[in-house]
């Protein structure tokens, strides 16, 4: 057995001589199987649902006529039901398909009490289920990120406390000494998430607060849900997935522990930035701007360190699904942070605070960043979870070209939009000291844009039925015969 | 990274510090406000400018008290009103509607008569559920309870193009009843009066509210921070 030369190469998941590692990771797929299929296709579901929400709350933007008499699809409740159903229903089980088993993989360990896991898996989405339906029939809590009716709170916590603990047991389990940069990220996150949720949850739900410390602790929760989960997840996963589908050790192993413990030191204050201008403290403000701006550390840090792994090696990468999808999310956290740092300063937000801006900042981190990224993971996993290959390279291609296309535009548009909105809303008229467009002016201005968000949204649909149709013609295939089976690889041209 | 204690220490004091700092500390802060009267007195009685005054004894800070027999303000909201709120919750309306007024020259909410005073945290001492918003896809609704009549507002849940033609807003048409006139007692007091063209059927149907639009209204006509606080006279 070789050892690896130098540290950098020890913390790869590259690293181990292959045969041995091949078996190990072979036996770790083996056991987890059902749970990966499980929340993927969970996840699928609630995708596809949420995508449902999301066109009907985006055509009502400029047909109000749309479903205008149904109350159960009024325009205030199908808006928290697509981002409820996105969230509870297709990140997280995204994130319980793809973190765990990156997990497993990297202790290299017998994965047991697999049911323990499951069965919080199934508690959850239950939960998401009765929760959604909770919200459409009117029973949802008016916090947002939290819409979730009271009753289902339990559910979830009791759901997220048997995942959890799953999780840490199999920490406790791992066989190798070395803990990998992906695994710092995951365990942080497992632990963040039930803190934050139990906080919001008694603050602001079952022993409400007094006033404005109820927003404070809201968007300390909603913007940490980002900060502290799915950021977590997603660039633990990258730290994962770049390395091993290009058979590169990452960059640097000190940039990954700056970019950890920057992330982890500021991300948590920078929620407050959502109260800019209102009747809060202003040292609270104060102290989320300046977080939202150190963010700008592990960004970069990070940024750094993966480009610096996937250079020189666009070509390999261009070909594999993962790698692209992954590194779109990965250029996208970049992007989506530091455009998020600039939009907690005062004057920048003055203009973006209560418009599009925000709304297209939010699907820039959640999709082109996290969303991306899961869909990368799940292109890798699947396959060696069933021991079959996608089905259709085609189908690959429509999903990664609409998507990467579609959200790309609806960003793009909703940001113009927005600043053209936040323009119009705060101009004053000089002479007469009064605003110097009708508010109803504003409104009518932003229905082009709207439009061609709907449009956008539209392409990501057709991108999600064709992840939809290759993952379950994947799922009804037979197994494939013998071990020639290769890899479904995307052609330069497509 | 060997050292996992280290790890898990890291861990939970990020976490703790912004929850220590942004959530308990707030809450200390503000977590004891109470009503106050547009103007505080130092404990002689005599009315101080701002928040605090320093006692002449020790030197300290101290916070000032209400003025006796002056009404404290923001009040409660009661009956139909709460209800209303609720209405106002699950119809998801703070997704498109604030309620907060920034100050002159940040933005403006002064220049289009949202609110003649800056929000202060203060004014939502009461409020079991906070819903400041985030978004202003339509008006912010901080003085909401200033600005239009009860009519208005009934007629414009019930269709705003009524009211506000062009409007994105949907149509709460499903908080009214439409219902033939009865023939033996006549229209009913409590019908909403619907211009002919928006009108289901002038003369034969009428329009009335359900105990849930009334809720709603009620409430909305009591958004409204148009009293004094002593935070305002801390520049005087």
């Amino acid at each position: 057995m070789s050892f690896p030369s130098t540290l950098t190469e020890a913390m790869s998941p590259t690293a181990e001589p292959k045969g041995d590692l091949w078996a190990k990771l072979s036996e770790v797929d083996r056991s987890m199987k059902v749970l990966g299929v499980f929340f993927i296709v969970c996840g699928l579901l609630w995708l596809m649902l949420g995508t449902v929400f999301a066109l009907v709350a985006s055509i009502k933007f400029h047909n109000v006529d749309f479903l205008g008499d149904s109350e159960f699809w009024t325009w205030g409740r199908v808006r928290s039901a697509h981002l409820n159903a996105m969230i509870y229903g297709w990140a997280f089980n995204a994130s319980f398909a793809v973190a765990p088993w990156i997990m497993a993989r990297l202790c290299r360990t017998r994965v047991r009490f697999t049911n323990i896991f499951l069965f919080g898996g199934i508690f959850w989405n239950i939960g998401v289920a009765i929760g959604v339906y909770g919200i459409l029939a009117g029973h949802k809590v008016g916090v947002e990120w939290l819409e979730f009716p009271a009753y289902v709170t339990p559910i979830i916590a009791i759901a997220f406390a048997f995942i959890g603990v799953w999780v840490i047991l199999l920490f406790r389990w791992r066989q190798t000494g070395h803990v990998y940069v992906s695994q710092w990220y995951f365990l942080a996150a497992f632990f963040w998430l039930p803190w934050l949720y139990a906080m919001a949850q008694i603050m602001i739900v079952f022993e409400p607060a007094r006033g404005v410390v109820q927003a404070l602790t809201n968007w300390w929760f909603a913007h940490n849900v980002l900060g502290l989960w799915l950021t977590p997840i997603a660039v633990g996963a990258a730290y994962y997935l770049i390395p091993k589908v290009l058979g590169r050790p990452i960059y640097s192993y000190y940039l990954s522990v700056i970019g950890f413990w920057a992330l982890a030191l500021f991300y948590n204050w920078a929620g407050v930035h959502h109260l800019i201008g209102g009747p809060v403290p202003a040292w609270v403000i104060s102290a989320g701007t300046v977080a939202s701006v150190m963010m700008v550390i592990p960004v970069i840090v990070v940024a750094i360190n993966h480009h610096m792994t996937v250079v020189g090696l666009h070509r390999e990468g261009w070909a594999s699904p993962t790698i692209r999808f992954v590194v779109f999310g990965a250029i996208n956290y970049t992007a989506v942070s530091l455009l998020g740092s600039a939009m907690a300063l005062r004057s920048v937000n003055e203009i973006t605070h209560f418009t599009h801006f925000t709304v297209g900042h939010a699907h820039h981190g959640v999709y082109s960043f996290f969303t991306m990224i899961m869909f990368g993971g799940i292109y890798y996993m699947l396959p060696r979870l069933l021991k079959r290959e996608w089905p259709s390279a085609m189908l690959i291609s429509v999903h990664w070209w609409t998507t990467a296309v579609g959200v790309t535009l609806m960003v793009v548009v909703l940001s113009i939009g927005g600043f053209v909105q936040g323009m119009q809303l705060n101009a004053i008229d000089p002479e007469t000291e009064t605003a110097a467009f009708e508010f109803m002016e504003v409104m009518r201005n932003m229905i082009p844009y709207t439009v061609m968000r709907s449009m956008t949204g539209v392409l990501i649909t057709i991108g999600h039925v064709a992840f939809f149709i290759n993952i379950v013609w994947m799922l009804l295939q037979r197994a494939a015969k013998g071990s020639d089976s290769k890899p479904t690889l995307l052609t330069p041209g497509a | 990274m060997r050292s996992l204690p280290l790890l898990f220490l890291g861990v939970f004091f990020t976490i703790a510090s912004s929850w220590v700092g942004i959530v308990l500390v707030s809450n200390i802060q503000l977590g004891g406000l109470e009503p106050a009267t547009p103007e505080l007195t130092d404990a002689e009685g005599n009315p101080i400018a701002g928040v605090f005054f320093e006692d002449p004894e020790t030197g300290e800070m101290r916070l000032g008290l209400n003025q006796e027999g002056v009404e404290a303000w923001p009040v409660q909201l009661v009956g139909a009103a709460q209800r209303g709120k609720r209405v106002y919750e699950q119809m998801g309306c703070l997704y498109c509607h604030s309620q907060q007024v920034r100050r002159q020259g940040f933005g403006s909410d002064f220049e289009r008569g949202w609110g003649e005073r800056q929000s202060v945290a203060r004014d939502y001492i009461h409020q079991e559920r906070v819903m400041l918003g985030t978004m202003r896809t339509g008006p912010d609704l901080a003085n909401v309870g200033l600005r239009y009549s009860e009519l208005w507002q009934h007629q414009h849940l019930f269709n705003p193009q009524i009211t506000s033609p062009g409007s994105i807003m949907p149509r709460y048409a499903f908080l009214y009843e439409v219902r033939e006139i009865s023939e033996s007692r006549g229209p009913s007091p409590n019908a909403i009066e619907i211009p002919g063209d928006f009108h289901p059927g002038p003369g034969e149907l009428e329009v009335i509210p359900t105990q849930r639009a009334r809720d709603l209204v009620a409430y909305l006509m009591n958004l409204r921070q148009d009293y004094d606080l002593p935070e305002m006279r801390r520049e005087q």
